[in-house]
This record gives structure tokens, sequence and C-alpha cells, in this order.
């Protein structure tokens, strides 16, 4: 059991002062820009909540919001599963395993700039692997300056490159933490391959793959610079998620006020469901 | 149910294994029959836990034939053995209840879900877990989970044979003996065959018919509880047995008689071989202290329940005497007097007497 | 079942195509990138890397980038670990509240507080400083590597620490001698991922730099876009920004796994 002790605070002051600092005094500034309006010359006027609810009505964030929305869902959808089974099928010792993880952690640690520069690269319809291929071996019109649909398979399909490894690390740690007993004893019980996973595998994975999902789902939200290094939020507005238009709006036309109000009410947004996510956790653990 | 055979077992973990030492389990030969109580004993690393997992079949031995009755299983898996294991630690389905992990083999064979309610609500009952049926499995104690693997392999009908890999290990010590006695009313009830691994000498013991005790891959004693406390046939078998274990004394051997620092000793019958390493043995408890045995110092006493330990040294070999009464006092000097009957020479850590009957 | 290795390894080929692609591209001249498709470097150049080594803009770069990761990694630990202690072994006022406002910290959307920060470290005088980059990306790795180290201090049984307290150990000296070889693999996995994301982030990184301690990611944006179509150049940058990556995870490949099992993680 853990002793009630009110001194742990002295512990945790350096991370409060720390977080607070860089958490809370943006989070001042941008809920005050929120409710102001601004003509330049830093001159600013009260606007009340006239900000929210332009942008609940607006078409443009509603559009920006459901594009990110269908992006996460896509995303969440094959990445967990694919994450999953490549941790199933992953090697459980030799020098195999180094291997796989080396090479499978390798996209996680590159500048995300360069991973959307590295896609442009290989997409470019004539000079990258992949818009060569398509375009000139398989004969499919592929280019993602023109093509909507293009452009949005490209940033799923980077997606999937870039962070499907997060989830196969997590998957594959929950994996091998389980005890050989309960493959031996799931044998001698005569339990099919599908049962081993269902009934040990699976359960014995939740608590990480509920943090994949989690950690997914915040950071697919809050995704920024690949896709605008890929494609520029474009063709059109096509690919441009909340990030993007926040930042268009933020500082393409210094509209401030608007910027602070969405940014809140897409803060809101992934806080409501990480919370709902965390209590499921936390619930579950007891 | 049937009579399990091990024929010439060896195992080991080595792909092409060419020197002795490469085998963790050498030439062993059981014969275990239905319905009978056996626990395999020894320390840890002696490959009876190998053993175990070749008889369920999550091991193929590098030679050998495991037989159940007179049908060759040695390469069937371990769902075709019709066998139950019970491990170390309980292993439980932790998002089922109580009752699912107890359906999962039945289900798993695909019977009809009344016959499964029916048999799994006797065994729920066996095992006192009926009221716990409807509990999800994870959130109970490490005794109880324990009963649901057992229960796991005894709801299956006609298991050939259930194993118990050091199943108390996490159990708290007020419910060890619990479940030891529940362990042996269940073998009662259900007259299933049953080996029960452990380096625990007590719960071997106790639970027992016949123990074997295994020693570095080898099998050195097959026998009841009482034989192995009364005549080890191998020195370790005297001392892992017993507390304290049994006295092996130096001696030299001259003309078929045994000496102990120059001591004649009486032995339980006459020798059989007389070349190689020779030692003595004899427990603590048939030793006495008389008026014309081998001249000894007390060094310490201590109380052991009903008995006394008496250590004492004979020109500075310790050895150990439990009598009854008072103690005498340290550095008293006394006589030891050993039982003739149960006196055995070992040569070469192996038994070199023969028992007059 | 047979195939089942294959799966890993379509999987890894899927993941090197784009960095192959990178690597083949940064060997190539200019002209050879421009002039038409091929599988192979026709003729080898070094001249991208070797402009890149040589031209204290373009390294400086890294140079900025590994100091900020590096100090950031180090504070981030430094104040984490008291503070992961303090959840993982006692409970205090609003302890499971505060934990969250922790996490939460990690969803704020980066592109939301980029203007902010600008303002906020310009007042405190720290813009365009390595700290400045390094403080700013405590908003996201303090939380995580408290996360994870009081999943490793939680699955060290507290009899330790008495025993430690009862053998006369003064708490910085339990602290250090025993509790932190104890949690070993918990500070390597944490450090991990304090280096990964502080190494992977731009946009707060290029926010608050300009000259001094601008990162290699924003000096290749920045050239890419005022040189025109220099691919080749682009292409060994970006080659380059994933070797540092590529050996930290060396080093740390058998944590990974184990660490994430050992831990609540």
């Amino acid at each position: 059991m853990k002793t009630q002790n009110q001194r742990a605070w002295i512990f945790v002051l350096p991370v409060l002062l720390l977080v607070a600092f860089n958490a809370l005094i943006p989070l001042m500034t941008v809920i005050n820009y929120s409710v102001q309006e601004t003509f330049g010359n830093n001159q600013f006027f009260w606007a009340g909540l006239r900000w929210f609810e332009d942008i609940l009505r607006s078409e443009r964030f509603h559009a920006a919001l459901g594009r990110q929305v269908l992006f996460t869902i896509t995303i969440l959808l094959i990445e967990i599963p694919l994450g999953v089974i490549i941790a199933l099928s992953m090697p459980r010792q030799g020098i195999g395993v180094s291997l796989c993880l080396v090479l499978m952690a390798l996209p996680l640690l590159i500048p995300w700039n360069v991973v959307g520069a590295m896609w442009n690269i290989f997409t470019l319809p004539q000079i990258g692997l992949l818009g060569w291929v398509m375009n000139s071996l398989l004969g499919i019109s592929y280019n993602m300056t023109v093509s909507p649909v293009a452009a949005w398979i490209t940033i799923i399909v980077m997606d999937v490159w870039h962070w499907t490894s997060l989830v196969v690390l997590l998957a594959y740690a929950g994996l091998i933490s389980i005890p050989e007993a309960y493959y031996q004893a799931a044998r001698i019980d005569g339990a099919s391959n599908w049962a081993v996973f269902r009934y040990i595998q699976l359960p014995k994975m939740k608590k990480v793959l509920t943090i994949a999902i989690l950690l997914r789902f915040m950071d697919s939200f809050n995704i920024y610079t690949e896709p605008f290094v890929l494609t520029g939020g474009g063709p059109g507005n096509s690919t441009t998620l909340l990030s993007i238009d926040l930042v268009k709006v933020a500082l393409g036309q210094f509209d401030l006020g608007p910027a602070a109000a969405m940014s809140l009410i897409y803060f809101v947004i992934t806080l409501a469901v990480s919370w709902l996510f965390y209590t499921l956790m936390a619930k579950d653990e007891q | 149910m049937a009579r399990v055979t091990l024929d010439n077992i060896s195992h080991s973990y080595h792909a092409n294994p060419s020197r002795d030492a490469d085998y963790v389990l050498k030439n062993i030969n059981l014969s275990w029959i239905d319905g009978g109580a056996y626990a395999l004993l020894g320390p840890s690393g002696c490959g009876k836990s190998t053993l175990l997992n070749i008889v369920s079949g999550l091991l193929i031995p590098t030679k050998g034939q495991v037989r159940f009755d007179e049908n060759d299983v040695t390469r069937f898996p371990p769902e075709q053995r019709n066998i139950a294991q019970v491990f170390q630690f309980p292993v439980i389905y932790d998002t089922l209840t109580v009752f699912d992990n107890l359906a999962f083999p039945l289900r798993n064979l695909g019977l009809p879900e009344n016959s499964i309610l029916k048999r799994v609500t006797e065994i729920a009952t066996m095992l006192e877990l009926e009221s716990d049926l409807s509990r999800r499995s994870a959130s109970l104690a490490a005794d109880k989970k324990q009963k649901i693997s057992m229960g796991r392999g005894l709801v299956r009908e006609d298991v050939n044979i259930i194993m118990f890999d050091e199943p108390l290990t996490v159990i708290d010590p007020e419910l060890k003996w619990k479940l030891r006695s529940k362990l042996k009313e269940l073998h009662q009830e259900i007259k299933v065959t049953m080996v029960y691994v452990t380096h625990d000498q007590t719960e071997a013991l106790t639970f027992a018919d016949q123990v074997v005790v295994m020693q570095d891959g080898e099998v050195i004693q097959v026998g009841k509880p009482e034989d192995l406390f009364e005549r080890p046939l191998h020195t370790f078998v005297g001392h892992f047995i017993g507390s304290p274990g049994m006295n092996i004394l130096p001696c030299d051997v001259k003309d078929n008689i045994a000496l102990f620092f120059g001591y004649k000793l009486q032995l339980e019958g006459p020798i059989l071989k007389s070349t190689g390493h020779c030692e003595i043995g004899i427990r603590p408890e048939f030793i006495r202290f008389g008026t014309e045995g081998i001249p000894a110092i007390v060094q310490r006493a201590s109380d052991i329940g009903q008995h006394t330990l008496v250590q004492t040294v004979v020109n500075n070999i310790t050895v150990n005497v439990i009598i009854k009464g008072p103690p005498p006092d340290p550095g008293a000097e006394v006589q030891l007097c050993f039982d003739p009957a149960k006196t055995r020479l070992y040569i070469d850590r192996r038994i070199a007497t023969e028992r007059l009957q | 079942m047979k195939y089942r290795r294959l799966i890993p390894i379509i999987y890894i080929l899927f993941l090197m195509l784009p960095i192959y692609w990178l690597l083949a591209m940064s060997f190539k001249t200019t002209n050879e990138i421009l002039g038409g498709f091929s599988l192979f470097p026709q003729r080898w150049t070094f001249e991208n890397y070797y402009t890149i080594l040589t031209d204290p803009t373009w390294y400086w770069g890294y140079i900025n980038s590994i100091l900020y990761v590096s100090l950031n990694a180090s504070i981030s630990l430094i104040v984490a670990l008291p503070a992961a202690y303090a959840f993982s072994r006692y409970r205090f006022l609003g302890d499971k509240h505060l934990f969250f406002w922790l996490l939460t910290n990690r969803m704020a959307p980066v592109a939301v507080f980029a203007l902010p920060f600008f303002q906020l470290y310009s007042a405190v005088g720290l813009f365009d400083t390595h700290l400045a980059v390094a403080l700013a990306h405590c908003l996201f790795n303090i939380p995580l590597a408290v996360w994870i180290l009081e999943g490793f201090m939680s699955s060290v049984p507290k009899e330790l620490d008495e025993t430690a307290y009862v053998d006369g150990y003064s708490f910085p000296k339990f602290f250090v001698m025993i509790f932190f070889p104890a949690i070993k693999s918990g500070i390597g996995v944490a450090a991990f991922f304090c280096f990964m994301f502080s190494w992977v982030e731009l946009l707060l990184a290029k926010t608050l730099t300009a000259v001094e301690a601008k990162p290699i990611a924003a000096t290749m944006t920045r050239t890419a876009s005022s040189a025109g179509y220099e691919l080749g150049l682009l292409a060994a940058a970006g080659i380059l920004t994933i070797i540092p990556g590529a050996i930290v995870i060396y080093f740390v490949r058998n944590y990974i796994a184990k660490g994430f099992a050992l831990g609540r993680v």
C-alpha cells in the first residue's frame, strides 16, 4: 500500500513548475487571444465568445475536423491491427529480435519534416521510386499534387510507415511478458491458435494496446509537420487537417482570435477523448 | 486412464549432444501404475521439470519412449495425450470467469453446453469453488487461482495423468497444508494418476505413495517414503531426506570390517564390495548415548520439538544425534552407540551392504 | 503458419524502401536526379555530403540539434525521477488529477502553442538559445518520462526502500546507490523516448530559434526552399539526420522490448 505523504509534493514540484511554465502561460495567452479581436499594431478589442460561435458554425472548421477524424480513425484502424499482426509474427529470440527492433524503430527516429521530405521525394511522379513505379511501370496515373485521392492515400501510407512500429514495439513488449507456462497450459487444454490469441495474448496486450491507441490518437490528432511538408494541405484543401488549418489561420492570415478559439476547441476535443481512454484504462487496472 | 511407462529416456537441450554432461536426463526408466500418487523429488536443476514436460508432451526426448499403456505417445503433442498439468505459478485465463476457465478445455473439445455445465459444477463442488463460479478469475487469491488450474485438469473425463510442477510455490504458508490435504483428498476421490514435482521433502513424503528421488538427471532411488528414510540406497538420498539428514562418516574397510577412526562398526549385513571410496551412513535417530561406544565431545544441543538434536564431534567430524530427554552439557564427553541394523556402508556413494532378513 | 516469418520481412522491406530511395538520391548529382529515372546512382558522388560537412551553416545545425536534445533529455530525467518516485510510492492530495494533468500536456496540439511559445521565450530572453528548445520540449517529454518511470518504479517492491532505510541509508544515498540500479532499464527507455521526441520535433524548435541554435531539420527546409530544387543535398542532409537515431536505437535495442515488459508501460 502506498503511504499518505504530503511531502511528496516537494518531489513533484520541479516537474510542476517546468510544465506549468510551458503549459499554463501559453494556454493563458491563447485563452486571452480567443476572446479578443486584433487589427494589427497590437491593438486588441474584447470580442467575447464570438470566435467560438463563429468557428463552431463555420463550414471550414467542420470540414477540417471531419478530415481530421477520418484521418485519425483510418490510421488507427490500420496501424493497431497491423502492429499486432507484425508483433505476433516476430521472432521471440535470437539475433532476429535485435535486427527487427532496430530496423523497425528507425522511422520513429527520423525528424518529422525529413519524413515528409522523404515521402515527397519518394512519390514524385518521374523522379520518385513510387511515382515512377506507379506511372511508368504500372501505368496508373498517380500524382499527389493533382489528385486528392492520391494525396489522401499517400498521407495515410506515410503515417502507417511512420508510426506502425510504435504499435509493434508496444505489442511485442506485451507479448514477451507472457510466461511460457501460459502457452504450455493452453496446449494441454487443447486450445486453438485463435483461442490462444483471444484468451491469452490479447488480454495480456490490452494494457499496452490502450497506451498505443492513446498515443496514436493524441499524436495523429495533432499531426502537422509531415502532411504539411508532403502535400501542404492540398490539392485544394483536401488534406488540410486541423493543425494545418489552424496554422493557416493563425500565421497565414494572422487571425489570432479565431485561431486561438479554434485551438481551444481542438484541445478540448483531444482532452475529452483522451480522458475517456484514461478512465477506461484506470478502471481496468483495479 | 493408463499406466505410464518411461523407457530409457534421455534428454539434452543441445542439438547434437556428444558428452555425458550434455544430457539433463540420463536413462530414466520409470513405471507409474494407474491411480497412483507419485512424487518427483530433487534439488533445483536435477531435471525433474524436464521429465515432467516430456510426459506432458511439451518436450520430445532425445532418446527413449513414453508409453501410455501399450501406446507409444513419445511424439504426441500435449493436446492428444489427454493429460493435465498444474504449473508453479497459477495459469488462468484472466478475462474469463471461473466457470469459463473450468469449461475452457471442454469447449475446446466441442462438448455440448449442458454436459459442460454438469461437469464443471461437479468439479467446482469438489474444489469448493462453487460460490466463485461467476466471478472474474483475475480477482481471486493465488490459492484459488491454483485450484482453478487444477480444476481445468480435472474437468476432462478419463485424464491419463495429472502433473503438478511445484504447485504450492506461490501459496501462503498457512494455506499450503490446506491445499495439500485437498489434493490428497481429491486423489482418493477420483483415483487418477498424479505426479507431484517438488524440491520440498515434506510435500513429497506427505503426498506420495511412491517417491522418485532425482539428482543430476538420474533417478537414484524409487520407493515408499519410509523406505527412503529407513534405508537410502545412495548417500544423496540419506542426506537430502530427513532433517537433519543422515550422518555420512568417513571410514576404512579392512578384512571386511568397517572402521571409523579405528573403531570397529557392526553393519546391517555383509559387505558386498570393498573397493572404492567408503563411507558410513547412519541417521541421527539411530544413534544413542551409551557406555561402550565411540568417544565423542558434545558441542551443542538444540530443541527440535519432541526431541533434542545433539551435535557431537569425533576427531573433528561432526556426528548428529537425536535423543529424547535432557541433553548433556556442551563439552561433556559421551560415547556413541550405533544401531547395527541401521548402520550401512556406502561405496562410491551407493549402498554396499546387504540387509539380513 | 509457415509463412509467418514473411510478415516482418515484408514490413521491414516496406520501411526500408523510402529510406533506400533517400540514400540513393543522396549519392546522385542534381543532373542525374532531374535527368531521368535510375534505380541506382549511375555516377556516384559524395559532393552532397561534402557540402554539408564543410559548410558551417549545415554542420552547426547538427551540433545545435544534438545539444538541445541532450540538454532536454537530461533536464527531463532529472526532474522526472523524483516526481515519478512520488507518484509510485506516495498518496498525496490530488495525485491522480495531477498525473492526468501532466499527461494532457502531451495532447496539446503543438501548432496551437507555437506563437505563445515564441512570445514567452522572447519575453524571458531565451529566444534562439539551446536552452529554450530544451525547455520547450519538456512540455511533452516530462509527462512521458514520468509516466514511463512511474511504471518501472511501481514494479520495484517497496520492501527495497524499507530495507535500505533499516540498513541506515539516507534517502539521497538510497536513491542513487540502490534505487537507480534497480530501475536502470526504465531510465534507458525514458531517455530513449526523450531523445526520440526531441530529435524529431521541428515546429517548436524552428519557432524558438533563428541563427544561433537553429536545428538541422530547419536548416534543411530553409535551404531547400531558398536554393530551389537541390534534392541531392536535401537527401544527404536527411540521411545524416537518421544516423544519430540509428545509433541510439542500436544501444537501447535490448531495453526497448525488455524494458516495456518490465515496466507498466
